[in-house]
């Protein structure tokens, strides 16, 4: 078994991941119950799922920390069980929970981190310098980690991961729990990784992450896949989005909702509230583009048609509503266990 | 969180996405390090975080001196005429007694450690498995040394006269390879055990009896014959022996193989099953 020379030829058929049948239990708890992946190599795939989907399990056996207990899995057509030494060297995890030393600096860490990857001494520090410097972290070098604000735990934990150019990257839940600028951040490193035939593994409870990052979707439930797909048709079966419309006046709605149904193809929802209105926008033969000129087509509609539109907002779905859509119920998350982790994105405004 | 994203905003530097791409370009990976390299890695880890705590020092150093202290001077007029008679006979067996008892922080320490993410990525590298222990055990090795150096100076000040200087080194390091091996029985529970409580609860029950009920005291001859069975067989009996004998300028050969002996069998049993609990947390 040589891992001195990496292997970084895809496996079979372009393919950085590949499964069939994973099993994970716990007891009674079939965390992840029959998922089959293929994730092509040099790309970002998302896997999107509420809190206790089976992500983490997923991710864990994928980077050898936990044997599988049915199924198969290769990276890079490597067995994970069978050549897990191999597949260690190809792989670098950042997980759930920050994967550094929270008592070193940020420059011991990744000098022990290059150490442990063979580099010598003063490799290991000059390295170490570059990554906190293209990360931002220069001046923070000589600070503990438990000193550091989330948005710089991400980063250290990010620039621990790639040391050494991984083959594959694993990232789980990389922006729960962060704030818009540092989300943004990271997602701009995640690109940067990705742009040097590094494939990633994103896990994420975000549908804007997924659609932010990722070429496919895998959308995880239970410990099953329920939806995979690039995301074009991910958001062909749910919507891109919905608009959510108040009016001025509420004998206005029964021909608001006539207008919208037939200026968006799609079917508008009675809010309990007299005088709102919902409509999914994006799905159908939309195929997920272009939400936000059909939202605004159709609320030029109602202004020609003379209803008073009093406030409207443009939504993604939240991934209830992806649920909703995919499986008929809702996914019914246990509360998120960070703190400040938000608990869905239903008002996030959609600018694009 | 609220506090810490506002400061963020402020003095975070941005990412620099074009000195990323420089580092990014994939460079040949370097050769794997060896497991010898991957332990002093690890143990060069331990030391920073010593570094970084240095409260963590407490046992090593407080600890110890008070363990001189009081014995020498509650049992030494009874039991020897004067403490100053009864140290040069305590001192060595003090010693082994208060390092074995430390080791049992290396359980409470991996036991709160191995929670830690971090250990998710140590087990994601392509390393020799066991380094993450061994660098452990190198770190508190290390801790050993210094409780072994201040015990040796406070005794030294009490009245404790050495025979001779070689044995005293011979036997500081007797011990650390003793105690080093015993550790993995911690290793051991730190991983097997929930909580860092529970840690601590076993370790006492199993200290106490081991040092107490050994030589480090009193000579065996007085106790019943039950008694002396365990005690003359007891580990810590053979290595309190064998450092008392090697700092009275002796060399007490059957001791000190009966130590190596016990250390090389702690290691056998109890390194691999820490090492199978720890390829499977
Ligand atoms: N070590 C474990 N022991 C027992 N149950 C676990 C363990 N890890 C995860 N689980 C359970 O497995 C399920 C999936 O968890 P996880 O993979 O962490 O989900 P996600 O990362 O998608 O939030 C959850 O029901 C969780 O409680
Ligand atoms: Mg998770």
């Amino acid at each position: 078994m040589s891992s001195k020379q990496s292997y970084r030829g895809p496996g079979s058929g372009g393919l950085a991941i590949e499964t069939a049948g994973l099993v994970k239990t716990f007891g009674d708890n079939r965390a992840v119950d029959g998922v089959d992946l293929a994730v092509p190599a040099g790309t970002v795939y998302g896997l999107l799922g509420p809190n206790g989907a089976g992500k983490t399990t997923t991710v864990k056996m994928l980077a050898t920390l936990l044997r599988p207990d049915g199924g198969e899995a290769h990276v890079f057509g490597h067995d994970v069980v069978r050549a897990a030494d191999t597949v260690r060297g190809l792989v670098s995890l950042t997980g759930q929970y920050a994967s550094v030393d929270e008592d070193l600096t940020g420059t011991e860490n990744l000098v022990l981190l290059a150490r442990l990857t063979g580099h010598g001494k003063k490799a290991a520090y000059s390295r170490a310098e570059q990554l906190l410097d293209a990360f931002g972290l220069g001046d923070a070098a000589s600070r503990q980690v438990k000193n550091y604000s989330g948005g710089m735990r991400r980063r250290i934990d990010i620039a621990a991961s790639i040391l050494n150019t991984p083959d594959l990257l694993f990232l789980d839940e990389p922006t729960t729990g962060l704030d818009p600028r540092s989300r943004n951040q990271v997602w701009d490193i995640v690109r940067a990784v990705v742009g040097h035939g590094t494939t990633v593994l994103l896990t994420t409870q975000y549908l804007d992450e997924a659609d932010q990052l990722a070429a496919r979707i895998a959308v995880i439930d239970k410990g099953k896949v329920i939806a995979e797909g690039t995301k074009g048709e991910l958001k062909a079966s749910v919507g891109a989005g919905s608009v959510h419309v108040r009016l001025r006046h509420a004998e206005q709605r029964p021909q608001a909702e006539e207008v919208l149904r037939i200026a968006l193809d799609a079917e508008v929802k009675i809010e309990p509230d007299p005088v709102a209105l919902t409509a999914r926008v994006g799905g159908g033969a939309a195929n997920g583009q272009g939400a936000a000129e059909q939202a605004s087509r159709a609320l030029a509609e109602l202004a020609r048609t003379g209803i008073t539109v009093d406030n409207f907002s443009l939504g993604q779905p939240s991934l209830d509503e992806v649920f909703l859509a995919l499986t008929g119920h809702p996914s019914d998350p246990e509360p998120p266990s960070g703190p400040g982790a938000p608990q869905d994105l239903k008002e996030a405004e959609v600018s694009r | 969180m609220s506090t810490a994203t506002t400061t963020e905003a402020q003095d975070l530097a941005p990412v620099r996405t074009e000195s990323l791409a420089e580092l990014l370009i994939a460079k040949e990976r370097p050769r794997r390090p060896s497991a010898l390299s991957t332990s002093l890695t690890f143990g060069w880890r331990a030391i920073l975080k010593i570094k970084h705590v240095p409260e963590q020092l407490f046992d090593v150093t407080a600890f110890p001196i008070m363990m001189v202290l009081m014995y020498t001077y509650l049992f030494g007029g009874a039991l020897a005429g004067s403490p100053r008679e009864y140290i040069q006979y305590l001192l060595p067996g003090i010693l082994v007694m208060s390092v074995v008892m430390i080791t049992m922080y290396t359980g409470v320490s991996v036991n709160t450690d191995i929670e830690k993410g971090v250990f998710d990525r140590f087990r994601s590298l392509p390393i020799w498995r066991p380094s993450t222990l061994v660098g452990y055990l190198l770190g508190d090795a290390l801790r050993y040394a210094m409780a072994s150096a201040v015990m040796l100076t406070v005794g030294i000040i009490m009245g404790f006269r050495p025979d001779s200087a070689l044995g005293v080194l011979g036997g500081v390091l007797l011990l650390l390879v003793f105690s080093f091996a015993f550790s993995w029985v911690w290793t051991m529970f730190g991983l097997l055990l929930r909580t860092e409580k529970s840690v601590m609860g076993v370790s006492m029950m199993v200290l106490f009896p081991l040092t107490f009920l050994s030589d480090i005291f009193v000579k065996p001859e007085t106790m019943p014959g039950w008694l002396q069975a365990f005690v003359n067989n007891n580990p810590v009996t053979h290595v309190a022996s064998a450092v008392r004998g090697l700092m009275a300028g002796d060399w007490p050969g059957a001791d000190i193989a009966w130590s190596l002996g016990w250390a090389g069998l702690l290691v056998a049993v109890f390194g691999p099953v820490t090492m199978r609990l720890y390829n499977r947390k």
